[in-house]
This record gives C-alpha cells, structure tokens and sequence, in this order.
C-alpha cells in the first residue's frame, strides 16, 4: 500500500514539472509584460507554441550530424530526470533515494554538454558564440552550485534532496547565516543557468548577444518544442529546488497523508507564483550585463558559497 | 600661412549655371585636388559627393566661414581624380558613383562594387551601360592572425530591422574589425527621379528613408524652391519647422527607448514607446498622416492647423513635459543601464570631424553642428535653441545628446504654437528650369539634396545625401576593440539609415 502511495506520489510529481513548466514560462512573460505596460501573450501561449512547433516540419542543415538530432531528446530526458527527483509538493519522493543532489547537478551538467556541442555541430558562427559563452557561464556557475550543495549537506549530513527537505522542515533547523548565503547564491546561480536578464536575455532578437538562443538558433519544429520544454522545466527545477531547500513550508513529509499532499500542492502553487513574481520584478527593473562582467557575478556566487561552507565550520569550532 | 578659403580656390573656377542659395563652379582636376587637399587639412568638410552622366560634383563645407559651395569637375572621359585616396570619407560616395555611372576615380584605393550587387543585369545604369559581367563573389578586407575567426551578421536579421550585412573579425569576443556590406536597400532612387513632375519627385524624396519622410520632404521642396526661385509664406515655414520637430522627437523618443532595449532593459522601450504612439497620433491628427508624410511639398505644405488640432499638439506637450523628465530619471538612476552604455562604443572626435558626422553622432563627439543653427534656415532664424555638445563620445554620451535633443524640440514647438504666423500655406509654382541646393538638419543629422529641374519643371538630375554616408564608416571605427555582443548597443546608438544611404 505504501509502495504504491509513493509510486503516486512520485508520477504525480514528475508529470506535474512537465504539465506545470510552460505555465511558468507563460505566467513570467505575463508580468513582466504587465509590468512593462503592455497587455502581453496570455498566461497559456507557450502551450499553444509547442503544438504549433510539434506540428511543424522541421528544416535541418545539410552537415547537420546525428548528434544534432538526438540532442533535444537527450536534453529533455536528463533535465526530466533531474526534475524528479526535486520534491514539490511531498518530500517522499520514491526515486530520490536512487540519486542526490550531485547528481542533479550532473544531469544538468550533462545537458549542457549536449547543447554545446549541438550548437556547434552545424558549424553556424552564432552557435558557436552561444557555446562559447554558455561554457564560460558554466564552468563559474557549476562549482557555486557545488559549494552550496556543500554547505547544504555539511548542515543536514546527507546530500539527499529528501533527506535535506526534512531537514529543512525540522524545528532544528533555526536562523543560520550560512543558509542565508546559499540562498542568494543559489538564486545567482539559477538566474545564470536559465539564461535569465541580467546574464542572458531570453526575449532577444540580437543574434550578436545572446548565448542560450544562440546555441538553438538552428533549431526548429519538434526539436525547438523538445528543447524549448525542457528550457522551461529546468527553470522550474531550479524554482522548486530553491522552494524545496528554503522555504519548505506546508511540504508534506514522507508516508504523510492525501490531506497533507493538498496542502503542499496548494503551498507549492504559491511558492511558483510567488517566485515567478520576483524574477519578473528583477528582470524589469534591471539591464543586462556585459558579458565579461558575468565572471564577476558569478564569482560573487561562488564566494558566498565557499563563504556559507566556511562559515558553518567556524561556527562549529571546527 | 593661412589657408585659402573656400571661395578663393573655386573662384578661379568659372561660376555655372544660377544655381541658388549656394554657387556652382566648374573646377578642372588640379582644382579638385586641392579641394580634395583642404579635406585632409581640415579646412573644408565634404558634404556630399555624386555623378552625373559626364560630370560628377561634390558639396563641400567651410567649417571657418561657413559658407557653402558646389563644385563640378567634367568627365568626359570617364575619369576624375580620386578624393577617397586622400580623403577616406569619399571612398564609398566614389565607389557608388562607379557603379551608377562607369567613372573611375584615378588612385582610388577600393574600386570593389558598393551598390552594385550584380542584380541588375546591367552594369553603369546611369552612364554608359554595359551588359552585367559573371559576378565574382565580394572580396571582404583581408585580416591575418591567430586565433581570429570571422563572424558573418545578415543581411537577413533575426529582428524586423533593414538589410545590411556585418563581417566581424573577432578574437573571442573583442571585435578586430568590422566590414559593413550595405546596397541591399537599393531602389534606383537618382534613376526614378528623372523626368518625375515635382509634386511626385517631392513624394519620392519622402520615402527614401521612411523614417525622416519628413526632413527629406523638407529638403526637397527647399531645393526645388531655390531652383524656382521662389519661397514659401511664412505660415508655411513654421508648419514644416513644427513637423520637423515633431519627427524629430519621435525618432529620438524610439530610439532611446530601443538603446535602452538592447541593452536588456525593455521597461525604458516601453515607456518611450507609449510616449512615441501619442506623438504619431497626435501628428495624425494635426498633419493627417502618423508620419506625416507628404505633408510637405514645393512651395508650402498640403495642410493647415485649426486652433482645435493646435489643442491638441498643445495637449501633447503638456504630457511629454509631464512623462520625459521621469524616463530621464529612469535612465539616469539604472545603474545596470548605464554600466552597457557608458564607455561603450566611443567614437574619436577626430574622426568624427574628418567625416563631418552629422547629427547626434557628430555631437557626441564634439563636433558643433546643426544646419538648424548653421544655416538657420526660417523659421529657425527668428527660434531660441541650444546644441547640445559632448566630447565623450561614446553610447552614454549618444543618449544624452538625443535626450537632450528632445529637451530642446519640446522648446521648439511651444514656441512654434505660440507664434504660429497667420496667411496662406501654399504659394503656386511658376515652372521654370533651375538649380538648387539645400541642406536641411533631420533627425539624424543633415540632409543634403541637389536638384536640376528642366524647362518644365520636370526634374532633371537629383542627388539625396543621407547624413548616414558619413556616419555608417564612423561606426566600423568606433566598434574596434569592443566586444561582440555589445554590436548591437553600439550599432542601435548610432541609428543610421540603411535605405537613405542604399539609395
């Protein structure tokens, strides 16, 4: 009976990422449209966008090779896979004790390398400015992320999302100044990974400054919806990461019942409205940045990362 | 040794035709080379260089005296000494000249085709034509080194802008050098032009670069008034001074808020593009016409204001004066905006003065001229302005003028409203042959226009000099050592004209 609560538990969230991530992307474009003073794409329209992509031919170049093909696939199933094993609205995720929080990282890690590579294979000069920048963003936002997972899982003594989500939820938990700086760094380094303004401007048209559009900018019919899906779903990763880890309230812990579960769906809702609101306030209010100036910024994530972890071995006197 | 000015040099020239407000002096090819001499120095600024089917002319400037002039050099033959080899701003008028009309510029540095992209199916349309040769593919500049890779940008954008081709040489991400490969835009403009009536070369004119209809309207109809000899009332001069300055304001208005855009910061593009929708609106409902195009023509303009759509211009300032010094604010206190803009794209003011860039471009680099002032053609003659003038040059320093720009157009209508002069709007055109001359200050800078009108007032010969002939060379210099992905920043703040240059 247990077992198959869990395995509930689990379907459920995994297709709720799916189900939930173009709602995130449309609901973002939607205030910051608003925001802007303009009426803006309703909150639906990434759906309608990847029917239509799915519908459509799609156009490749002549050396396009097979890893090119394959690509959107192998991103779209390792960014689902790291998406569930996330927890959203229940700790008890079935598969989460399979892998932790590393190996999240090295899925998404691993995505990465496939786009790369998939904007450089047609040989096109804005795919490979893309994957240029995108490797200088990630070789500076990969080790931030595993400073934080270091404080993260020096704190709970376990690198499982789960076990870290409890953990979280837990009276023991308290004020620590070390969670304060992994949350700032995580939000640095999950703006810099979703190609977010000010590192990247995902509504751009300037072929010259992007970095994410420019990796996919051959891209086209079902495999734009494939890559444009798992787009969104790793923004809402890396949403639900930062809710699951920081503000865990109302998640319901493992073996809790039905009444539980609804009350961390409804929490969950909120959590992603309210998130999707402060990245729409930030991005309205803020530029770009040069590019060189990203090294800087996500240094700084780096350094409040090292900062968190070195701040919890003082405290602990060693 | 002082050197001489303008007028002594062309006046060993024998002065031709009755061409007005500015003289015309035939020249012969030593002539020419010392005017193209007192380009290098310095003494003289060129304002336009063109071709005619056996002469080719070029306008040139004293920046001392200020005086204006027209000088020709006959062809017969088919060659005039190269300008371009000493003076690097006529390269490209030089190359356009080779393709429309066959002459060859003797010592020229670059012959490689400029307009001519090899689709015509002829060679020289508007001089001797030849059959069109298997075209050889463009030689782009040669750059050498290690670890320089080239990145090819259009002429097909990702965005909704106007052709143009980009070729950037780049190590990693600092720019070694940029080509620019224009002529995509290429209407036949000088071809369409001849033996047009006025009233359809004035509509002509007005849609060589769609967003200055206005200001090329502008310059036509003064030349073809000097050419008629005639002026327009005075209630007419004020009414084109105020569509002016309302162009003016709107491109200046979208262009500061597409600035802001890309560099990432749409909030600014949204702001300004509300203020923009009312300033079309309310031209729409003085002028008929958003833009209003076709509002002017030879001997006045088409339209007149009534004190109900002077409400409404009046109702207009009010909102601009209350809106625009809060997006100054906003633009002033983004320091994430002002960390893109400042420092980016810096344009020496040397060399902004050698090609005698017009507009915002040439201002931001200290270069201290506006036709307006200059020239004070009326009604700015009896109007209280400032130039706005900077030296720093660079993106930050492009948005400032222009804001400050808008500050002073803004002025500028107020006192247009204000003292509007009453009478006739349009006076009748007496058709006689003629040759005029003007050089009118659009929103990108001046505008230049050289007509010939026939016995029937038909046009004979016309010559369109879009400021963008000089400030589009501007833009591969002060690109140099910037990053790529600040092309567009750069490129946006210098806003140049890819159909008025294309012709």
């Amino acid at each position: 009976m247990a077992l198959i609560r869990d395995l509930a538990v689990q379907g459920t969230q995994m297709f709720l990422v799916v189900l939930l991530a173009p709602f995130v992307t449309g609901l973002i474009r939607k205030m910051k449209a608003r925001l802007q003073r303009r009426q803006g794409p309703p909150v639906l329209q990434p759906y309608r966008d990847l029917l239509r992509l799915m519908r459509k031919d799609v156009v490749l170049a002549d050396n396009a090779s097979w890893l090119f093909r394959a690509a959107p696939y192998l991103i779209f199933a390792a960014t689902w896979v790291a998406a569930a094993l996330v927890p959203t609205f229940g700790a008890g995720l079935l598969f989460s004790w399979s892998a932790d929080l590393i190996a999240i990282v090295a899925l998404l890690g691993s995505t990465r390398f496939f786009l790369t590579l998939a904007g450089m294979d047609v040989g096109a000069s804005f795919g490979g400015i893309g994957s240029s920048r995108e490797v200088m963003i990630a070789s500076l936002a990969e080790p931030a992320m595993i400073m934080i997972i270091f404080s993260l899982a020096l704190l709970a003594r376990s690198t499982q999302l789960s076990t870290i989500a409890e953990y979280m939820l837990s009276p023991q938990v308290g004020l620590r100044v070390t969670l304060g700086l992994a949350f700032v760094s995580l939000v640095m380094v999950g703006i810099a990974e979703n190609s977010r303004i000010p590192v990247d401007n995902p509504a751009t048209h300037l072929e010259l400054t992007m970095v994410h559009e420019a990796m996919v900018l051959e891209y086209s019919g079902r495999h734009l919806a494939v890559i444009e899906l798992a787009g969104s779903l790793k923004l809402l990763l890396y949403i639900s990461l930062i809710a699951c880890l920081f503000t865990p309230w109302g998640l319901a812990p493992v073996g809790a019942g039905w009444q539980a579960h609804a009350i961390g769906a409804t929490a969950y809702l909120a959590k992603i409205i309210m998130a999707c609101a402060a990245l729409a306030i930030f991005e309205t209010t803020i530029a770009k940045m040069r590019v060189f100036r990203v090294p800087t910024f996500l240094g700084a994530a780096l350094m409040l990362g090292l900062l968190g972890t070195l701040l919890l071995f003082v405290s602990r006197g060693l | 040794m002082k050197m001489a000015s303008l007028i002594e040099i062309i006046a060993n020239g024998a002065k031709v035709g009755d061409q007005r407000p500015w003289p015309r002096f035939a020249v012969d090819a030593v002539q020419w080379q010392e005017i193209a001499e007192g380009f290098r120095d310095g003494a003289f600024v060129l304002s336009g260089l063109w071709g005619e089917a056996d002469a080719v002319h070029m306008a040139l400037l004293d920046g001392a005296s200020g005086e204006m002039a027209v000088a020709t050099l006959p062809c017969p033959s088919g060659h005039f000494p190269s300008i371009g080899s000493i003076h690097p701003p006529a390269i490209r008028p030089e190359r356009a000249i080779h393709d429309l009309f066959g002459h060859v510029p003797d010592g020229a540095l670059d012959l490689r085709p400029w307009l001519d992209h090899g689709c015509w199916g002829v060679r020289h349309p508007l001089g001797v034509r030849l059959p069109a040769e298997g075209g050889s593919p463009y030689a782009f500049l040669p750059t050498e080194g290690e670890g320089l890779h080239r990145i090819a940008v259009g002429p097909v954008h990702a965005g909704i802008i106007e052709p143009g081709h980009f070729r950037f040489t780049a190590n990693g991400e600092a720019i070694v050098r940029l080509e620019e490969r224009f002529g995509y835009a290429h209407k036949g403009v000088e071809s369409l032009m001849h033996g047009l009536p006025l009233d359809r070369a004035a509509k002509l004119a007005g849609r060589v670069s769609g967003d200055s209809t206005v200001a090329y309207a502008l310059t036509f109809s003064r030349a073809a008034e000097a050419a008629l000899g005639i002026d327009a009332p005075p209630r007419a001069h004020w009414l084109r001074a105020l569509m002016a300055e309302l162009e003016r304001l709107a491109n200046h208005l979208g262009d500061i808020g597409a600035i802001c855009n890309d560099g990432g910061f749409a909030l600014m593009l949204a702001h300004c593009a509300i203020l923009r929708e009312r300033i079309l609106r309310a031209s729409d409902a003085g002028f008929g016409h958003r833009l209003m195009r076709d509002a002017i023509v030879a001997g006045g303009v088409t339209t007149d204001l009534d004190p109900q759509r002077i409400f409404k211009l009046r109702q207009l300032l009010t909102e601009l004066n209350r809106g625009f010094p809060q997006l100054v604010e906003l633009y002033d206190n983004t320091a994430s905006l002002q960390d893109r803009t400042v420092g980016s794209g810096r344009l020496d003011p040397a060399l902004a003065r050698q090609f005698g860039a017009g507009g915002f471009i040439g201002r931001a680099s200290g270069r201290d001229f506006d036709a307006r002032r200059k020239f004070a053609y009326p009604p700015y003659d009896q109007l209280a302005f400032d130039v706005p003038v900077r030296d720093d040059g660079d993106v930050n320093a492009r948005v400032w003028i222009r804001i400050k720009e808008v500050e002073q157009s803004l002025a500028l209508i107020e006192q247009i409203l204000n003292d509007l002069p009453g009478g006739a709007v349009r006076v009748d055109l007496v058709p006689r042959a003629g040759e005029g001359v003007a050089l009118v200050e659009g929103f990108r800078g001046d505008i230049l226009v050289w007509l010939q009108l026939g016995d029937d007032a038909r046009v004979r010969r016309c010559h369109l000099r879009d400021p963008s002939w000089f400030q589009w060379p501007l833009l591969e210099a002060a690109i140099e050592g910037n990053i790529v992905a600040d092309f567009p920043l750069c490129n946006k703040s210098f806003n140049c004209s890819y159909s008025g240059s294309d012709l």
